[in-house]
């Protein structure tokens, strides 16, 4: 075994260690917390990177796909497993290249807002790591509690009566998610016998018909379990007002969470459910594109009726959710790839949004936290008056003409309009849809993608009409024009993400061809078994005989 | 000994879903601690129900595993329990903290009219 094996721990270590070790530091040292803290992160977007590097390098034709890794040495299906592909490669960069921008945009003020924000922002970000990387059902059961308890601090991060209501109710259902999870896995345990992922997708098909009830029983209860986490509908009425009660930084990595749960349910439907599962193939791919689509409808008109930003913003990432589940139902190499690319262009708009918001919300309101709600309630705009707080740093020149040309770009990267890659996403999503036998030839299209395609198109022309609205009230017809004090460190971050935006579109061509790797290997899934199972072959068999 | 079992966790999680959605946050608390005992029996009860058989091998190695219970699920239930607990715990402390900031216990923060 080769050193750079040993890489695949990194992305839990290192959060883990660093997060431990802030926790000694005192809470007045802010800065040097915060240096700790910005170095770590850094640190494992390297990591992430040069495993996204290992795992593209794997040739495309080869057996295994995937690389694991022991954490006891144990043989694999014996005990827990790390496991490296590209999808859980580009999933780990994408969370890394999020949270480094949300930290950096913390750094301007929220993280003094109250105690232990780094600690928690680490252990965030190991859960995330550890989910994407694990290859055991319960491990990642484990890694899901690391990264919701932090998220529950996370949320109440910066206190107020809004946000400890709202905690209240996202972590009650969270907490109930979590117990249908837990149901789930040890219904599959009790049928199975195993939970290592890999060892699953090989005996699923020789599951007995009389328990095969009990079986998709388990699967389904799971599903829910990260349905509730991704937000479909009817899961996802918590998600809007819990995304906009947190603090600008935490709503941006709060993203990520829902990915978590579209990320699992990709892998584990093509894994488990793919073309190799005999009778069990396609399960639950009806109720993802159906539930898809549902999202998809209910969020466009939250997006359209939404009078908080933050709110828009929440809509948003339903959207984000919706369409991705739904292109997951669809259960196609090419719309995969798409859906992928989607995710990756719809995460970074997202998480850079919810980080606007707030600077623009200073040029509106102050206090705009509990002001959006007496706003949502009343129907009213307050008065807008000078924002007296105390800031220490450069004021940017024309600040609001910068805030206004990242907005109109976000507005046009979540609408899908060229020339930024949003468009390319639902270009490539589409294109893919319209041509599953390949392009040009001519292909019956069920109503179901007519239907699909339609939600999505209008909920880009939703999202182009809302956020021109809020545009427009904020930049061109201020009742009082306020130029808002807006730190460098605060508009980088948000400039970085639009900026990644602007590199996936010049790069448009790898990065399909990453997420095209990705998608195949997918639904390729003697690839992920062989690299989790073969290093150990013989006792693996052994232990199939034994059972 | 399996309805016993099963009585058990059909009212434990009967009680708990029945709890969960009332508007009090002390029965909501109620009712997810007495929805993770049932989760966590049901847990134990997937390991199937053996009476007077160990989990652990003896130091005389392997014999017949016919003679022993199954030792996963056992450890996913101790994992469960103290992941349960924790988060129960802080749940309790967010819901303090509501009811501090808010003056009223309700979930929502105020009365319903």
């Amino acid at each position: 075994m080769d050193w750079s094996r040993h890489l695949l721990i990194v992305p839990i270590l290192l959060p883990l260690v660093t997060g431990a070790a802030l926790l000694l530091i005192d809470e007045l040292r802010h800065s040097l917390k915060a240096l700790i803290n910005l170095a770590s992160t850094l640190m494992l977007l390297v990591v992430a990177l040069v495993l996204m590097r290992i795992a593209d390098g794997v040739p495309d034709g080869s057996e295994a796909l995937s690389l694991s890794y022991a954490m006891g040495n144990w043989p694999a299906p014996f005990a827990i497993v790390l496991v490296l592909d590209r999808l859980a490669a580009l999933m780990l960069v994408l969370a890394a290249v999020v949270a480094a921008a949300a930290l950096v945009f913390s750094l301007a003020r929220w993280h003094r807002a109250g105690p232990h924000f780094h600690t928690l922002f680490q252990f965030l970000l190991m859960g995330l790591g550890g989910a994407f990387l694990t290859g055991d059902l319960f491990n990642l059961f484990v890694f899901f509690e690391v990264t919701l308890a932090a998220s529950y601090g996370l949320l109440l991060h910066g206190s107020g009566a809004f946000r400890v209501r709202s905690g209240l109710h996202y972590i009650a259902i969270n907490l109930a998610a979590s117990l249908l999870f837990l149901v789930g896995v040890s219904l599959i345990y009790g049928v199975a016998g195993t939970l290592n992922m890999a060892d699953l997708a090989v005996r699923l098909p020789e599951v007995a018909p009389q328990d095969r009830m009990l079986l998709q029983a388990g699967a389904a209860i799971l599903g829910v379990a990260f349905l509730v986490k991704a937000g479909m509908w009817p899961l996802c009425f918590w998600l809007p007002s819990a995304y906009m009660a947190a603090s600008a930084p935490v709503a941006a990595v709060f993203v990520l969470l829902t990915k978590v749960g579209v990320y699992v349910l990709l892998r584990l439907t093509l894994l488990l459910f793919g073309s190799a599962a005999g009778e069990l193939t396609g399960f639950g791919g009806m109720v993802l594109l159906w539930g898809g689509m549902a999202t998809v409808a209910f969020a466009t008109a939250g997006v359209l009726a939404s009078q908080a930003m933050g709110r828009l913003a929440g809509y948003s990432v339903l959207i984000s959710s919706g369409t991705f589940l739904a292109a997951v139902g669809m259960g196609d190499t090419a719309v995969v790839s798409g859906a992928l690319f989607y995710l990756v262009s719809s995460t970074l708009t997202t998480a850079a949004l919810f980080m606007l918001i707030e600077l623009v919300e200073r040029a509106r309101e102050p206090g705009a936290d509990l002001l959006t709600v007496t706003m949502e309630a009343y129907g009213d705009e307050v008065d807008a008056e000078e924002d007296d707080e105390e800031e220490v740093g450069v004021i940017m020149p024309g600040a609001l003409a910068v805030l206004g040309v990242c907005f109109g770009c976000l507005a046009l990267l979540l609408a899908g309009l060229p020339p930024l890659s949003g468009f390319i996403a639902k270009f490539a999503l589409l294109t893919a849809m319209m041509n599953l036998d390949g392009l040009g030839s001519p292909t019956d299209i069920p109503a179901r993608t007519w239907v699909l395609v339609a939600l999505i198109i209008l909920s880009g022309l939703a999202a182009l009409v809302a956020m021109m609205r809020t545009g427009i009230r904020t930049f061109w017809a201020p009742l009082e024009v306020i130029v808002p004090r807006v730190l460098v460190v605060e508009v980088a971050p948000v400039m970085l993400l639009i900026g990644l935006c602007l590199a996936l579109t010049v790069q448009g061509g790898p990065m399909i061809r990453y997420t095209e790797a990705a998608a195949r290997s997918l639904h390729a899934p003697a690839s992920y078994i062989g690299g989790v199972l073969q290093p150990v072959a013989g006792p693996a068999e052994a232990g199939a005989v034994a059972r | 000994m399996e309805l016993t079992l099963s009585i058990a966790i059909g009212v434990l999680t009967g009680s708990g879903v029945w709890l969960l959605l009332r508007p009090r946050t002390y029965q909501v608390i109620i009712g997810l601690s007495l929805l993770s005992y049932a989760v966590n029996l049901f847990i134990f009860s997937m390991g199937r129900l053996r009476v007077g058989a160990a989990p652990v091998l003896g130091p005389d190695g392997l014999a017949d595993p016919a003679g022993f219970a199954d030792p996963v699920p056992q450890a996913l239930v101790l994992t469960a329990i103290v992941i349960g607990f924790a988060t129960t715990a802080l749940f309790l402390v967010v819901l303090l903290a509501a009811r501090g900031l808010t003056g009223s216990d309700h979930v929502d923060g105020r009365e319903s009219r």
